[in-house]
Parts: structure tokens; sequence; C-alpha cells
């Protein structure tokens, strides 16, 4: 089956504003991590994890499973609490509040605000089996944005046909694709309009016919200046979209470099070996 | 063989049994109610991440499951007047005893299935919806809710025919639904057979009026759209396996 084309993903006019767009700008990063640290248990997931994304930019994760990637991701989407580090969006500090001297988490219900305004795609799609395609797109825009039924219907709609899936809104997940279903799972994190993607390995758990698909969305996303931040093992992805390459082992960034440098000449022998092995 | 139709089927139509079906109804809905609502809430208790709280609704399930539903209705229905003088009330009629005592036996039944669907539920779920940016109550009622309620309606059908039989014990508070009405009934005529014959019927004709209400509900929870539901479950089958 031929899929439409994607395209036209980021419209202002469809998806308004982005939320608190005053703060836009105003800081180097749009999204920051400083000296990220969270252990489970005996187990240091995170030792200290430093990077930032510029506005429009895409970087490109790569690393063995288990080296924290996808704990960097969730705690960079506050899904996870980190034990110690920043993250700023925009360069407003996120997730934490000032009591008396001391930072707490904030409570869960101003945490889904902060929550709002990142955009995550899971490896396994994560969309709601009791909705239709169109619902699981509407459903953080009528739950979360406040949005009218009539409102979050329209934008939804329009999102879908440009992920490429008007024909399928009616459908529930159990009649879709795995690349079908990642494509209605960019379309919900898109329609919220946040200032940030992130993809855990969102290719991972698709037939690799399947991979094509979704990742045409995805540079379609980049292309139009979408600020993403991609845990992947697709290389060729990373070669060909993103802007810098970031090499993650042991819970530590060992390389960050542009995907010339990165893949031409890595710096760090694990690097080096992890590309051998994957290439 | 000593069968007298017109027996059978005047007990069948008498008004005082069919008054007892109607109390028997009425205990079974109400009593279920409040049963899976409080079930609810020790499912919950149990999830907490305070150990207390999750002590509290573990300590609920393990005494009522224990106690037999008969010696708990007793228990509420004599002893607790004198417990609680709150109880002494006219309020405390034997329908509010078998409400409380059927419901509270329920719960601990209820808590096990909804945590059962709770953790059948994939944590993918959760964190999709709290990724989006729901508020906790959100999450539950929009995402996690449906889900549980599809997951659970066959145990908790199991448990409400369960409690239909169960409104039966009230017989022994002098509670005048269908059980009670027969055993009057028996006591002047001695007609043993028929109208125990006629009190099983209505029970058979209860749970299969239950039965087609629950078929009609899981239906409600098939997540297909109506481009894949053809008008028989074979067409419905053979579109899905054509989508693989």
């Amino acid at each position: 089956m031929s899929e439409p084309p994607v395209g036209h993903l980021l419209d202002a006019g469809l998806l308004g504003e982005p939320v608190a767009a005053g703060r836009q700008g105003t800081a180097e990063y749009v999204l920051e991590a400083i000296d990220l640290r969270k252990r489970y248990g005996h187990n240091e997931v995170l030792r200290g994890v430093t990077f930032g994304v510029h506005r429009g930019d895409v970087k490109a994760v790569l690393g063995p499973s288990g080296s924290g990637k996808s704990t960097m991701l969730r705690c960079l989407a506050l899904l996870e609490p980190v034990d110690a580090g920043e993250v700023r969006l925009e360069g407003r500090r996120i997730g934490v509040r000032e009591s008396g001297g001391r930072l707490v988490s904030l409570p869960e219900r101003v945490l889904a605000k902060e929550r709002s305004e990142i955009g995550m795609v899971f490896q396994r799609f994560n969309l709601f089996p009791h909705l239709t395609a169109l619902g699981n797109v509407m459903i953080g825009l009528t739950e979360v944005r406040g949005r009218s039924k009539a409102d979050a219907r329209e934008i939804a709609q329009t999102m879908i046909a440009r992920v490429g899936l008007a024909e399928r809104a009616s459908f529930y997940l159990g009649e879709l694709s795995g690349g079908q279903q990642q494509r209605v799972a960019i379309a919900r994190a898109l329609v919220m309009n946040p200032k940030v993607m992130l993809f855990d390995e969102p290719t991972s758990a698709l037939d690799p016919e399947l991979v094509g698909e979704v990742l045409a969305v995805m540079e379609e996303l980049a292309r139009e200046g979408m600020t993403m931040v991609v845990v992947t093992h697709e290389v060729g992805f990373a070669k060909r979209v993103a802007d810098r390459v970031i090499m993650m082992d042991g819970g530590a960034i060992i390389e960050d470099a542009p995907p010339a440098e990165f893949f031409g000449n890595p710096q760090h022998e694990r690097t080096r070996k992890f590309l051998e092995a994957v290439h | 063989m000593d069968f007298k139709p017109s027996v059978f089927f005047e007990a069948l139509t008498s008004p005082a049994f069919i008054d007892g079906v109607r109390i028997t109804i009425l205990l079974t809905v109400v009593a279920m109610a409040f049963g899976l609502a409080l079930g609810l809430v020790v499912a919950l208790l149990r999830a907490s991440p305070w150990a207390p709280l999750r002590a509290v609704a573990w300590g609920y399930i393990w005494v009522f499951r224990a106690i037999p539903a008969l010696v708990w209705l007793l228990f509420v229905w004599d002893a607790l007047p004198q417990l609680v003088p709150a109880f002494k009330g006219d309020w405390f009629s034997a329908f509010a005893a078998a409400t409380i005592a059927l419901a509270m036996n329920e719960a601990a039944y209820a808590a096990e299935v909804f945590r059962g669907g709770l953790l059948s539920i994939d944590e993918g779920q959760r964190l999709a919806a709290r990724a989006l940016g729901m508020p906790p109550s959100r999450v539950f009622t929009k995402v996690i809710a449906p889900q549980l309620i599809r997951v659970t309606i066959p145990p908790l059908s199991n448990d409400f025919i369960t409690m239909l039989k169960l409104t039966s014990l009230a017989s022994v508070i002098s509670l005048q639904e269908l059980l009670a009405r027969t055993q009057t009934l028996v006591a002047s005529t001695f007609r043993f057979v028929e109208y125990f014959s006629a009190a099983a019927i209505y029970y058979l004709v209860l749970v299969s009026i239950f039965m087609v209400i629950q078929a009609q509900l899981e239906r409600r929870f098939v997540w297909i759209s109506r481009q894949t539901a053809g008008t028989s479950a074979l067409s419905r089958v053979r579109q899905l396996t054509a989508l693989r």
C-alpha cells in the first residue's frame, strides 16, 4: 500500500502559538540537561549527563542498551524524577521548585502542566486502545488544553491527514499497522504544540518495511524546524538528519559531535567499537 | 410423582412471590453498587505508595474473604446494634443490614478483581497519558478506567451472579426476598416441589436476563471501527485476519 505524502506538520495557524511563547529565544538552548544523576538502588543509571539542544536542532542519541538513554529521556520528559541535576526548558528550570532554600519535586498536578510542553514518542507507541486514531490525537487537546470537542476534532483530523492517515482516522489501534500506530502517536504529541519532541527508539519495535514511513514523518518534522532529541539505532537517520550525535555509555555521554565528525572520526574507543558493531 | 402444575403456576404468578423477586433484584443491585465502589477504593489503596494504606487494604481483603457471608450477615444484623448504638435506630432494617453485609463481602472480592485489572493494563498507558500532560485524576478516568472496565466485566459479572444468589441468605434475617417468601408459602401448603421449583425458575430467569445484559456490555467494549465490524462475527474475524 502506498502511503500519502506527509508534510506541513508544524502549522501555527492550526496549532496556535507555542505554549508560553513569551519566553522564546531568551535562552541559548531550548532543552538543556545539566549534570543529571539517577540511580535505582545500587544501580547508577545516569552519572552526570550534560548537554543542550538549540532551537530547531535534532540531537541523535546512540548507545548500547542499558547505557541510560531511555532513562535520560524519561527524566527530560519529567516522567521520572532525577536524584540530582537540572532540566531546563527555554532556560527555565522545570520539575522542581524551591521551598525554604531546598529544592523539592513539584506535585504531580503541576508537573503535568510542564510535561504538556514536551512531546514524547515511545518505542511501543502506547496508543490508547479504547480510542480511535482520531480519539488518540484529540484526547490531549480536550483533556489537557481544554479545547472543545469540535475544535479538537478539526485540529486532530488535519494533523492525522498530515501524517498521511486521513483514511484511517476512525480505526482502532488493533486495525492499524505498527508504522501507522507510531505515526498516530507522533500526531498525538504534535497537536499539543510542544517546544521539543523526544523520541525513545521510535522505530525499534517496527517490522523493517515499516521503519521508512515513520522516519519520513520525523525527517519532515526536522525539516520544518522542530527541536528534537531522538534515541535511535538508525545510524542512517542520525547521519542524514541529526545536527549533533551523542554517544552514551554507562550512564554518561562519552561523545557529542556533529555527524560528520562523529561517524568519520570518533574520538572515543568505545564509540568506534559501537559503530563497528552496528554497521 | 406428586407434582401439581396448577400449584406450580400459581406460585410463579403469585403477588407475594413477585414482590419477593422485586426485593431480591433491588438488594442485588444496591449491594453490588456499594460493593463495587468500596472494592475500587480498597483496590486503589492496595496500589498506594504509602505502606500503612496498603496494609489496611490487605487486612480488609484478608478478613472479608475469610468470614463466611452468612456469619457476617448475622453479625451485622444481630451483633452490630449491640456494639454500636447508632444501629439500634429504626432505619436499620433487614434490607439495610443485608445491603451493608453483602456489599462489604463483595468489596473484598471486587478489590482483587480490580487489582488484577489494574495490573493487566500496560504501564505504557499511564506513561503516555502522563507524558501528554494529564493530571492524575484524568489519567485514571480517561485512560485507565475504560480499559479497567473492559477487563473486569467478565469476572465482575460472575460476582454479580454470585450476589444474586447470596441475597437468599438474607432470608435468615427475615428479609422478605424470594427465598423467604417461598419458605412462608411452603410452610402453609407443604407443596415443596412446586414452590422451590418456582423459586429456582425465577433465579434462572434473572441470571439469564443478566447474561444478556453482560453480552451487550461486552460488545460495547469491543474496540473496532464500524468499517471493520461486519454484520456477523465471522466476517469481522475475516476482515481482521486480512488486515494482518
